[in-house]
């Protein structure tokens, strides 16, 4: 589904503090399938899940989306592709606070002009389905940080999108709490969803839901599995 | 179209639920706001009503007054003074008037006392202005007695009472045949109270005057151009004062406004970016921040000039009485004719509404417009 050849992204660059986080990356993210980035702290697998998200560019290199480059497209389409193709599930979470659960999940409807009405529809189906129905309308700082993630995955799944994105989902879970996140990881596969994802959890990596698995280190690639 | 309605009513929806989840530092702004739009707004109003009214006044008015002074003092027209003057080239007619003030123990306010022109009240009749109809209850045929200064009591019986149209001209009048008032005061006759002389042609009113005081060293001439150019530098001086005092408060107000809203909290920015990366386009983002600004700045405005509205044609103003009242030139009392100028709003408005919104639009567009990819990061 994507393509990436010869990524390399410099944080600082031409300055004192000029540092590559990215360097020279080849790696194809196949459709349909769970990918997870391993890695240890700082080997830039966040970065690679900026740059394949959409959300920054690389300094050099090429990114391709079903064979078309996205690299140089202007900021308007990238914003399209990350709000019709993409979702988002933030190791934060990266909720609003002071809004209720239903009126975070409805945000990134917003620009896509459906009716509010059939994006709350469409919300209250999720939350269901994440069996947090009741707790749609407290205010999210109230949730706990479980409950917070699913708000997020709810969200990330509003716009039904082909690829979601996941950036190190389990590190703010326990055990128990990470096995529930394994489980919805396991229905969105079964939903033929690709799926891209950031972890050093065993839990995850070494799940049978994690077809795909690459290894990270110092910005490059160690191997394909 | 459908589409864009409802993108609107959603983003509208979504302002509204963001400004109240800052309701302690939006209500703050919107009161310092809407504070300083009615300062600012009764300010303008009531300088420009003034302003209006003084001009009405004054285009009634002869374009030369001749007073006659004794030792440096205005005294009574003797008989025979109009027929000194003679023909000066220029002056259209020669008007004797008759006018006096007078003090109202009951209501401890000053009338003025006149013979018009024309149309005189019949003997024993007086025509009152709106403020005797109102402080003395007075209504067409009612009598009402009047304490002379020779301490004799006159009773008159109203004939009408005037329009209400320009107060400032006709408010404190008392009108009354000559007989009425020469007996009322005392006046000798003959003596006027002053000379109106109308001029046609504006070019010559100086020298009229010139000639006017060659031919009587005694005589004063008053001339119309002049007490308007005093009034417009009262005017101006008192308004002048007032802005003064409140550019200080619109100094703060932009330093408060800056601050709250320029100042973007950095849990605004995570916001603004959270929004992007999630599929809000930049203008999204602009616009709903702009929706958040005018719905502050637009109710601020909007109130305030209601209040200033009501304060300065309903309220006459009362909050500044001690700087903007007490013109020596004018009435003591009167209630001004409402009046509202589109420039005046437009300014207003400009000044006000504007520099908020730029605040606003400045540092949210710097914000909206970087990358989203730090939300990837705590
Ligand atoms: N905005 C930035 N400016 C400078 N350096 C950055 C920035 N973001 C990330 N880095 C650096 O890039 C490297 C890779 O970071 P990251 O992609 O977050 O790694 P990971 O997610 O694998 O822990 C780290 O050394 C980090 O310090
Ligand atoms: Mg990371």
């Amino acid at each position: 589904m994507i393509e990436l050849s010869g990524i390399r992204k410099a944080f600082n660059q031409g300055r004192d503090n000029e540092y590559w986080a990215l360097d020279g990356i080849d790696l194809r993210i196949a459709a349909n399938q769970v990918t997870a980035l391993r890695g240890p702290s700082g080997s830039g697998k966040t970065t690679l899940l900026t740059i394949v998200g959409c959300l920054s560019r690389p300094t050099e290199g090429r990114v391709r989306l079903k064979g078309g480059d996205i690299s140089g497209l202007p900021e308007r389409f990238l914003t399209e592709i990350r709000r019709q193709r993409f979702g988002f599930i933030f190791q934060q979470f990266n909720l609003i606070k002071g809004l209720t659960a239903l009126d975070n999940i409805i945000l990134p409807g917003y620009p896509t002009g459906r009716p509010r009405h059939e994006l709350l529809a469409r919300a209250e189906e999720l939350l269901v389905g994440l069996k947090l129905g009741h707790r749609r309308d407290a205010k999210v700082e109230w949730l706990s940080g479980g409950e917070q993630q699913r708000v997020a995955i709810c969200r990330a799944l509003i716009n039904d999108p082909e690829l979601v994105i996941a950036d190190e989902p389990t590190a703010n879970l326990d055990s128990h709490l990470a096995g529930e996140f394994m489980g919805i990881l396991e229905s969105l596969a079964g939903q033929g969803r690709t799926i891209l994802l950031t972890s050093h959890d065993p839990l995850v990596v070494e799940s049978n839901v994690v077809q795909n698995v690459v290894d990270m280190r110092d910005g490059k690639l160690i191997q394909h599995r | 179209m459908k589409l864009w309605i409802e993108k609107q009513r959603y983003l509208i929806d979504f302002t509204l639920a963001s400004l109240a989840r800052r309701k302690a530092r939006n209500i703050g702004l919107l009161l310092v706001y809407t504070l300083l739009v009615f300062m600012l707004a009764s300010v303008t109003l009531y300088t420009h009503a003034l302003r209006q009214e003084a001009a009405r006044v004054l285009v009634a008015s002869p374009e030369v007054v001749v007073q006659r002074m004794v030792a440096g003092r205005h005294d009574l027209i003797p008989p025979g003074y109009m027929e000194k003057i003679g023909r000066i080239r220029g002056v259209q007619t020669r008007t004797a008037r008759l006018w006096g003030y007078y003090y109202d123990a009951v209501t401890k306010a000053n009338y003025t006392f006149m013979v018009p022109a024309e149309d005189a009240p019949a003997k024993g009749e007086i025509v009152v202005g709106p403020a005797l109809e109102r402080s003395r209850g007075l209504a067409a045929n009612n009598g009402i007695s009047f304490r002379s200064y020779s301490g004799k009591l006159h009773t008159f019986i109203v004939a009408a009472v005037l329009p209400q149209a320009t107060e400032l001209v006709s408010a404190d009048l008392v009108l009354m045949s000559e007989e009425s008032f020469r007996a009322f005061f005392d006046y000798p006759v003959g003596h006027y109270t002053d000379i109106a002389l109308t001029v046609a042609n504006p070019q010559e009113v100086k020298n009229v005057a010139l000639k006017l005081s060659a031919a009587l060293p005694d005589a004063r001439p008053i001339l119309r151009d002049e007490v308007l150019r005093t009034y417009a530098a009262i005017f101006d001086w008192r308004e002048g004062i007032v802005l003064a005092l409140f550019s200080a408060a619109i100094l703060a107000f932009g330093i408060l406004a800056w601050e709250k809203a320029s100042g973007l909290s950095a849990e605004e920015k995570r916001e603004i970016g959270i929004l992007k990366a999630i599929g809000w386009e930049t203008g999204d983002v602009i616009k709903m921040k702009f929706w958040e600004g005018m719905l502050i700045s637009l109710t601020a405005f909007l109130v305030g000039f209601v209040a200033a509205y009501v304060h300065v044609f309903h309220f006459a103003a009362s909050m500044f009485e001690p700087v903007l009242k007490g013109w020596a030139v004018l009435y003591p009392h009167f209630q001004l004719t409402p009046h509202i100028d589109g420039v005046q709003v437009a300014t207003l408005f400009f000044f006000t509404v504007f520099p908020y919104a730029a605040a606003v639009l400045v540092p949210i567009w710097k914000a909206a417009i970087t990358d989203p990819d730090s939300v990837m990061r705590g």
